[in-house]
């Protein structure tokens, strides 16, 4: 079977896997280390508030779940939109994938309100080292989803340009699995950092 | 190719993909199981209970997605692995840090 994905996506390779693919689920299992780091600080760090607010009193729960549900909803579009493209139907995958670019921006406008509310409420990056470690985790992330929809968008212009095609679904294939990424990370982040209870002042 | 589910389509070259149908099932699951994960926030549970009940959640939709979304239930094993090992280093490096700090008996 390895072998024949191989020769699916054109080339033969020394594992008879597509090195493409084979780069990304490296790239993804390093990055696992960076947002483990991420998440092990904010861990450390969020009893932490010094005078600022604590994130018990500050995280708005019903508002991060809805957000939470777009971006998980983004990865259903995502493999819906390689699904169409592997059946060759070109009309429906840039459909699919210009509603995850949508959703992804969907979930980024929430995160730059939650960020602005905190800031007028005054929990601001220096507030204190739980604020530090919050902003950074999340905005790390928010940095993935950016990326990751102007991806999207590059797939959006390469299809319109004809050169995203059935026999290049790869490409697809593995921008897909980068979103899906970010989208497990943030499964991992909503239940640590926001639905295990947090300390309050 | 497949003879386990009517769920699994094939492709061309050997890929054993799911259906769309599959698909919106799985997100159904995911989303039903996000909804059970947000219910907790306003039932009033002990969190003796509440943490290992949703971090268990966490867990399942984790591999959920990893298995359907990302194809590593279809996939070449090697795949699997590469991923696996990163998410086992980094369980393993950072379980060390937060015990160094103290994470789990001062919180």
């Amino acid at each position: 079977m390895a072998d024949a994905a191989a020769v699916d996506h054109g080339h033969r390779t020394g594992t008879g896997l597509s090195n493409n693919k084979l780069l990304m689920w490296v790239f993804l299992g390093s990055e696992c280390l960076l947002f483990g780091g991420l998440i092990s600080t904010y861990l450390i760090y969020r009893s932490r508030y010094a005078d600022g607010p604590a994130p018990g009193d500050i995280f708005d729960i019903p508002f991060t779940s809805v957000s939470s549900f777009i971006l998980l909803m983004s990865s259903l579009t995502m493999v819906l939109s390689l699904s169409a493209l592997q059946r060759g139907d070109i009309r429906n995958n840039r459909v699919w994938l210009l509603a995850t670019a949508l959703l992804g921006s969907l979930f980024i406008g929430g995160q730059v309100y939650e960020f602005t509310t905190f800031l007028r409420e005054g929990l601001g990056y220096t507030t204190s080292p739980f604020s530090s470690a919050f902003f950074t985790l999340t905005g790390f992330h928010g940095i993935h989803v950016s990326l990751g929809i102007v991806m999207l968008v590059s797939l959006l212009i390469a299809s319109f340009r004809g050169t995203l095609t059935k026999e290049r679904s790869e490409t697809v294939e593995i921008v897909g699995l980068y979103w899906h990424f970010v989208d497990v990370v943030w499964i991992f982040i909503f239940t640590v950092i926001y639905l295990v209870p947090s300390p309050t002042s | 190719m497949n003879t386990t589910t009517q769920n699994v389509e094939a492709h061309e070259g050997g890929h054993d993909h799911p259906t769309d149908a599959k698909y919106i099932r799985v997100a159904i699951v995911l989303g039903i199981v996000t909804a059970l994960e947000v219910a907790t926030y306003f039932v009033n549970i002990p969190g003796a209970i509440l943490i290992p009940v949703l971090l268990g959640m966490m867990v399942f939709k984790f591999f959920y997605v990893a298995a359907w979304f990302m194809h590593l239930r279809f996939d070449s094993p090697m795949f699997t692995k590469f991923f696996v090992t990163g998410l086992v280093l980094a369980t393993l490096v950072y379980g060390v840090l937060l015990t160094v700090f103290e994470f789990w008996t001062k919180g």
